[in-house]
């Protein structure tokens, strides 16, 4: 659909071909049937083979991951990937209630991307398996590009079913979620595009963890969470080529800013800020650096140790009220690239986060909690 | 029911901005960046996500430890080519 | 799901109305800047080997302008398709000029040397021709017959095109 040859058929039949076409199109609102409309690509092909490594707060967790994508047709592309958490669990919540343990996550998907004119449809499955927790996805995501390629509308959708076990026990309860997700993405100047993403999930089951406690008036009892939880976000962000600003000083650089609202029928608000910068060294090495700061405000059935008896409550410290700083680096570097055929980048990331709870106490010493994390990722990416 | 609720607000929303995209230089509006000159938006640096592995990793890590979930986006922008 | 208020359903048929009238009037005045039968715009663009380059000193031959760049996937994957349309054709009178809309000529002319681009790669970064060309998707061919008309715009590159490409460029070359 690509390629419209103008001069088909004569100019009188394509004239009122036109007119007819026109009032079509005026009712199906021009979507389908402009002239103009050129088609979208597929996503390219690659390889990605990933280390990643967690390492905070007493919990460990590394492991590989993989991604394959590759065009099977000529408007088709598969994906697969697969990913591997290790995990060695020591964390406050587990040493302070429970004993250490160690047990591994496996995540896979697979997805099909289907380019038809303008849009880019694709639906993906994924599975997360662990001894204790299965958790299935399904995911419809549809990207249309508008107004002259300009803007990109993406609506997607995604149901997932888990099913929550505990050790010893077995399965013994299920959750489910819905997400619906709608976004923008418009190019505003030669050099500047910005989005905006808006995303509400629903989730209804067993939302809570079954070796998790709560404090109520000193002592530990098993904590009790809603069945039903739904929560709204939005999300704005902005990047920009900023090299042509200072003459030749900045060479290729990017700057990029992003900011989400977060809230949900738990009470839970929270903000989200993003700040980061790109640059280039060379042409083989590509330099990110990243500011991330966090707060969120505690679910409303949340204490670190409640004075009343309520319906629900909760010593969930994800749920406290807390704020996280973290500063990010990442470097790419291009081993070999053959521009059309093939491109081999050499990656690793590096960020470190502080987790500060306002109303989460470490029993161990009687402070509010805090904890350092380090995220490492080392990655070989390439595209063909 | 009010006269302009969100679905029909969606609907009318929608309905415009189809008819400002396809179909030549529909006034009032007409794209103000031609692909010619997309050459910058082009460049990997200016794409909000590079790494899809490494991205979904590091939105897990935060995910698991936040309260937030969510908006992440799929993205546009780029070369716009065919 | 409610039925619409009087004055709402009035709303929604007026835009309905205007939506077919503003679509009938886009198609029916679809205003190419280069429409097909009309005389291509001429320009003047340096070469990547030094010399300028106007598209009438052309005319009696059968031009095929490839508007690509060095960032432009679809482009990349083309060039060596064009490639052998000018090879196979410019005994027969067919001339293949790749304007180039880079920023950046010294890339421009690295990566056409790297794909063994054969015929010549013309310069236009002001992009006063692309612009007089009316181009809205990348890349863009426009086929000229031997009076300098415009007879075929192809928008964009998929696998198949360059089909479509033998077959006008012998059609015109018959004539």
């Amino acid at each position: 659909m690509a390629a419209i040859d103008c001069a088909a058929a004569g100019i009188t039949s394509t004239a009122l071909a036109r007119r007819l076409g026109a009032v079509l199109a005026g009712l199906l609102g021009g979507v389908f049937a402009a002239p103009m409309a050129h088609a979208v690509d597929l996503p390219e092909d690659r390889a990605e083979a990933m280390y990643h490594v967690y390492d905070g707060g007493g919990t460990k967790a590394t492991g590989p991951a993989l991604l394959v994508r590759k065009k099977i047709a000529d408007k088709v592309s598969l994906t697969g990937s697969y990913y591997i958490d290790m995990v060695s669990n020591a964390s406050i919540d587990v040493v302070t209630q429970a004993s250490a343990y160690k047990e591994n996550r496996s995540e896979y998907a697979l997805g099909l991307d289907y380019a038809y004119r303008d849009s880019l449809i694709t639906l993906s499955a994924g599975a997360s398996r662990e001894p204790d927790y299965t958790a299935n996805r399904i995911n419809l995501d549809i990207s249309q590009e508008v107004f002259g390629g300009m803007t990109t509308v993406a609506l997607g959708y995604t149901r997932g079913a888990d099913k929550v076990g505990k050790k010893g026990v077995g399965f013994f309860d299920d959750a489910q979620h819905w997400q619906y997700r709608f976004g923008i993405t418009q190019i505003l100047t030669p050099r500047v595009i910005a989005a905006a993403n808006f995303e509400a999930i629903s989730d209804s089951g067993y939302l809570g963890s079954p070796y998790r406690s709560a404090r109520v008036f000193g002592a530990y009892v098993h904590e009790e969470d809603p069945r039903t939880r739904t929560s709204r976000a939005m999300k704005f962000r902005l990047i920009g080529d900023v090299g042509g600003l200072g003459g030749d000083l900045l060479g290729r650089t990017s700057l990029r800013a992003e900011y989400r609202y977060f809230w949900d029928t738990w009470a839970i608000k929270a903000h989200t800020l993003e700040l980061g910068a790109s640059h280039y060294f060379g042409d083989a090495w590509l330099a990110d650096a990243g500011l991330r700061y966090y707060t969120q405000q505690h679910a409303l059935f949340y204490s670190d140790n409640a004075p009343t008896e309520t319906r629900y409550f909760s010593r969930n410290r994800q749920l406290s009220t807390f704020n996280s700083v973290g500063l990010s680096a990442k470097l790419a570097y291009t081993v070999k690239q053959v521009p059309g055929q093939y491109d081999i980048k050499l990656n690793g990331a590096y960020e470190r986060v502080r987790f500060k709870y306002a109303d989460f106490t470490d029993v161990r010493t009687g402070a509010a909690y805090a904890f350092d994390a380090n995220v490492l990722q080392l990655f070989v990416s390439a595209t063909f | 029911m009010t006269r302009l609720s969100t679905p029909r607000v969606a609907v009318l929303a929608t309905l415009l901005i189809a008819a400002c995209l396809g179909g030549c230089a529909i006034k009032p509006i007409e794209p103000w960046v031609k692909p010619f000159e997309r050459e910058r938006l082009a460049d990997p640096m200016m794409k909000f996500s590079r790494n899809a592995l490494a991205d979904k990793h590091r939105e897990h890590v935060f995910d698991v430890r936040e309260g937030a979930r969510g908006a992440t986006g799929v993205q546009g922008g780029g070369c716009g080519c065919n | 799901m409610h039925q619409p208020t009087r004055p709402l359903r009035r709303l929604i048929r007026a835009t309905r109305h205007v939506l077919v009238a503003a679509g009938a009037v886009a198609m029916s005045v679809c205003a190419f800047a280069i429409a097909p039968a009309t005389v291509a715009p001429d320009f003047t663009l340096r070469t990547t080997d030094g010399p300028n380059l106007r598209l009438q000193e052309q005319r009696g031959r059968v031009v095929m302008v490839n508007f690509w760049a060095t960032w432009c996937g679809p482009c990349r994957k083309e060039m060596p398709q064009l490639n052998r349309l000018y090879e196979k054709y410019r005994s027969s009178g067919f001339v293949l000029l790749g304007v180039n809309v880079d920023e950046d000529t010294r890339n421009a002319v690295a990566v056409a040397a790297k794909l063994g681009v054969k015929f010549p790669v013309l310069l236009d970064t002001d992009k006063k021709t692309s612009q007089a060309y009316d181009l809205n998707a990348m890349p863009s061919t426009v086929l000229i017959d031997r009076d300098g008309r415009v007879r075929h715009v192809h928008r964009g590159y998929v696998d198949g095109t360059e089909d479509t490409y033998e077959a006008q460029i012998r059609a015109l070359l018959k004539e």
